[in-house]
C-alpha cells in the first residue's frame, strides 16, 4: 500500500499566520472605528491612515507575544515595505479608473471615424469624432521617432562605444536637454521655423518640436542599454578582425536590439501627452490632414484635442480624449514589452 | 635600460637551423599606466607548434598573449615597447593594420562568449561577415569548423538555434570553430579550460592537437598537466615581488618539465608554489 506523498510547501503562507493576520486586522477596524466615535476623527482618508497606524502597532504588539523583538521589528518593516508600495501604485489605478470612469460613457465608433469638422461643439461627445486628433498625434509622433531614433541612437554610439574626447560634454549637453521646459522647445520651433522657413503652423513643426523631447531620453536610455552589453562580446569581435563599425553593428546593437526598442517607447511615451509645444506648433485644426500636407497645415494631435474641448467647456469630449491618448500610450507599451521578451526568447 | 637588464637570448628555439618562426616577440614591455607589468619578453613561436606560457597568477601570461594580436591596446592606459613580428612583419607596424592581425592571429578567450543575437550558424560565420568577406561555401565551412572544433555531431540538427542555449563547454568549442573558421595563422587561447568541465576540456585539448598542424598555437594556462599534455614548448612567466613580470626558463615542454634549469621553474612545474 503507497502512501500518497504530501509535498511540504515552506513558502506558503501558514494558516496559523493567516488566521493571526486577519484578526489583527479585524481588530485594528473595531479599534479605529472605536477612536471615530469616541474622538472628533471622520473622513475615509483619516480612517485609512490611523487603521493602518492602529495595525502597525497591534502587529507588534501580537508578534511580541511569540516572538522576540527582531521579529516583531521585521513584521512592522514588512507592513510599511508594503504600505508603501500599495501607496505608490495608487496614483496610477485612480488616474486610470477615473479616466476610464469618466472617458467611456463617450467612447463610440464614432470617436476613431470621425472628425469634428463642421460639428456643433455642444452637440455632445457622441456627435462627431477625433479622427483628425489621433491621426495627428500618430504622424507627429511618427515622424519624431523617424528624426530621434538615429540620432539617439549615434549619441548613444559615441558616448559608449567611441568615448570620445567630448564624451564627458556630450553627455552633460543631453542630460541638461533633457531638462529643458516642453513649452520652451515649443518656443524654439515657433521662432526658427514657424515665424520663418515653415511659414506657418504645421505637423512638422510639432514633430521636430516633440523630438527635442525625445532625444535625451532616447539617447541617454540606449546609453545605459549599451552599457550593459558584455564587453567581452566587443572583444570577441574585434579578435575576429572585425573594424569597429561593424562591431557595433552587428555584434553590439543586435545585442542590444530589445533594450534600444524600449528605449524607443520610452521616448514615445514621454512625449506623445505633450501638449505646451503643440500649441505654438501645430497650433490645431478640426479636419483630418492628410499625410502630404500635415509637413504645412496646422494640425489637430490628442493632446491638443483634449486641451481645447476644455477650453470649449466640453469635459465629457476631453475625458474621451483622455481615454484613448492613455489606451495608444498603453498599446505601445504592449508591443514594447512583446518585442523585448520575444528577442529574450530568440537568444 | 630594459635591453641591460636582459639578454638578448631568443628563448624557445628549438631546431636553429630551420627555425621556422610563426611569431617572434622582440624585448617586449607592457605597461598599464605607469605600471609595468612585463619586461624584456623575447619568444620565438615556431609555426605549427603549441607554446604554453605558464607560471602564477598576475605574472602578465595573459597581457604578453594580448599584445601578440594587439588587443592589450584596447585598454585604454595600456602601453608597451618592444615589436612582435608575424611572418617577419612588424604587427605594429604601417604594413599591418590593427583588424588584419586580429583577423590572421585569432583568439579565445577564458570565458566563452558567443554571440547572443546569432544562431550557432551565424556565430560560426560570424568572422566572415564580421570582416566583410562572403563565403564560397558557407555550410561546408560550417560543417568544416565545428568538426575541428569537436562539436559537429552535437549541434548538425540545431544549427538555427541560438549560440546561448548551448552549455558551457558547447559554448567554448563554438568559440573555437568562430576563430578557426576565418583561417588564422596563429591561434591565442587565453586559459580556455578554466571554465569547463573535465569532459569538455578534454575535447578542446583533442581539438588544440588536431588543429595544430595547420595553426600555431599558443596557450595560457594554470594547468600544469594540461600544459604537459597539450604543448610542444613552453616559456615560465614569474613576477618577483613589486617587479614587472620575466620569463624565467623557456624551452621544449619535456625538458621543461623533465629536468628544468632554473631551479624556480622546477619548483612551479612540481606545485611547489603559485
Amino acid at each position: 500500500m503507497t502512501v500518497a506523498l504530501r509535498p511540504r510547501r515552506p513558502n506558503r503562507i501558514r494558516p496559523s499566520d493567516a488566521i493571526r493576520s486577519f484578526g489583527v486586522i479585524a481588530a485594528s477596524i473595531v479599534l479605529t472605528l472605536g477612536l471615530f466615535l469616541v474622538t472628533p476623527l471622520d473622513g475615509p482618508l483619516g480612517f485609512v491612515v490611523l487603521g493602518f497606524a492602529v495595525f502597525v502597532a497591534l502587529q507588534y504588539a501580537v508578534v511580541r507575544q511569540i516572538m522576540d523583538r527582531k521579529h516583531a521589528v521585521d513584521h512592522i518593516v514588512t507592513t510599511l515595505v508594503y504600505g508603501c508600495a500599495t501607496l505608490t501604485a495608487m496614483p496610477l489605478v485612480l488616474i486610470v479608473g477615473t479616466v476610464v470612469a469618466k472617458g467611456l460613457p463617450g467612447l463610440s465608433l464614432n470617436f476613431f471615424t470621425k472628425t469634428l469638422e463642421g460639428v456643433d461643439p455642444a452637440s455632445g461627445p457622441k456627435v462627431g469624432g477625433a479622427l483628425h486628433a489621433i491621426t495627428g498625434t500618430l504622424t507627429q509622433v511618427g515622424f519624431a521617432v523617424i528624426v530621434t531614433v538615429p540620432f539617439g541612437i549615434l549619441t548613444a554610439v559615441y558616448l559608449t562605444e567611441i568615448k570620445g574626447r567630448f564624451t564627458g560634454i556630450v553627455r552633460l549637453l543631453v542630460d541638461a536637454m533633457s531638462g529643458i521646459p516642453s513649452i520652451v522647445a515649443g518656443l524654439f520651433i515657433y521662432a526658427i521655423w514657424v515665424v520663418g522657413p515653415g511659414d506657418g503652423f504645421s505637423g512638422l513643426a510639432a514633430a521636430l518640436s516633440l523630438s527635442i523631447l525625445m532625444l535625451p531620453t532616447v539617447a541617454r536610455t540606449t546609453e545605459e542599454i549599451l552599457k550593459l552589453v558584455d564587453p567581452s562580446l566587443r572583444e570577441a569581435s574585434l579578435a575576429l578582425g572585425s573594424p569597429e563599425w561593424r562591431t557595433v553593428w552587428q555584434v553590439v546593437l543586435p545585442t542590444a536590439r530589445a533594450g534600444i526598442v524600449t528605449a524607443v517607447i520610452l521616448g514615445i511615451a514621454r512625449v506623445a501627452g505633450e501638449t505646451a509645444p503643440l500649441l505654438l506648433t501645430a497650433f490645431g485644426n478640426d479636419r483630418v490632414v492628410n499625410p502630404g500636407s500635415a509637413l504645412s497645415e496646422p494640425q489637430s494631435a490628442l493632446p491638443l484635442f483634449i486641451f481645447q474641448q476644455l477650453a470649449q467647456d466640453q469635459r465629457e469630449r476631453a475625458w474621451t480624449g483622455a481615454l484613448v491618448l492613455i489606451g495608444l500610450v498603453l498599446i505601445l507599451f504592449m508591443i514594447a514589452r512583446f518585442v523585448s521578451r520575444n528577442a529574450k526568447t530568440t537568444r | 635600460m630594459t635591453a641591460v637588464m636582459q639578454p638578448g637570448t631568443e628563448h624557445v628555439n628549438t631546431n636553429p637551423a630551420s627555425a621556422d618562426i610563426a611569431l617572434r616577440a622582440t624585448d617586449v614591455s607592457c605597461w598599464f599606466g605607469k605600471r609595468k607589468v612585463l619586461e624584456g619578453i623575447n619568444l620565438a613561436i615556431p609555426r605549427h607548434t603549441v607554446v604554453a606560457l605558464i607560471g602564477p597568477s598576475g605574472c602578465g601570461k595573459s597581457t604578453f598573449l594580448r599584445t601578440l594580436n594587439r588587443m592589450h591596446e584596447l585598454v585604454p592606459s595600456a602601453a608597451l615597447a618592444g615589436s612582435v613580428e608575424l611572418d617577419g612583419k612588424d604587427i605594429y607596424g604601417n604594413e599591418l593594420r590593427p583588424s588584419e592581425v586580429r583577423k590572421r592571429i585569432g583568439m579565445v578567450f577564458q570565458k566563452p562568449n558567443p554571440f547572443p543575437a546569432m544562431s550557432i550558424r551565424e556565430n560560426v560565420l560570424a568572422g566572415l561577415k564580421l570582416t566583410g568577406q562572403k563565403s564560397d561555401d558557407a555550410d561546408q565551412l560550417v560543417e568544416w569548423a565545428l568538426m575541428r572544433a569537436s562539436l559537429w555531431n552535437e549541434v548538425r540538427d540545431r544549427l538555427d538555434t541560438p549560440g546561448g542555449s548551448l552549455s558551457g563547454g558547447q559554448q567554448q568549442r563554438l568559440c573555437i570553430a568562430r576563430s578557426l573558421a576565418v583561417k588564422p595563422d596563429v591561434l591565442l587561447m587565453d586559459e580556455p579550460c578554466s571554465a569547463l568541465d573535465p569532459t569538455s576540456t578534454r575535447r578542446v585539448e583533442e581539438t588544440i592537437s588536431e588543429v595544430s598542424a595547420e595553426v600555431t598555437i599558443v596557450i595560457v594556462t594554470h594547468n600544469m598537466q594540461q600544459a604537459q599534455r597539450v604543448s610542444d614548448e613552453c616559456a615560465f612567466f614569474l613576477a618577483e615581488e613589486n617587479q614587472p613580470g620575466r620569463i624565467v626558463e623557456a624551452g621544449s615542454t619535456e625538458q621543461m618539465f623533465g629536468n628544468p634549469v632554473d631551479p624556480r621553474t622546477n619548483d612551479y612545474v612540481n606545485g611547489r608554489f603559485g
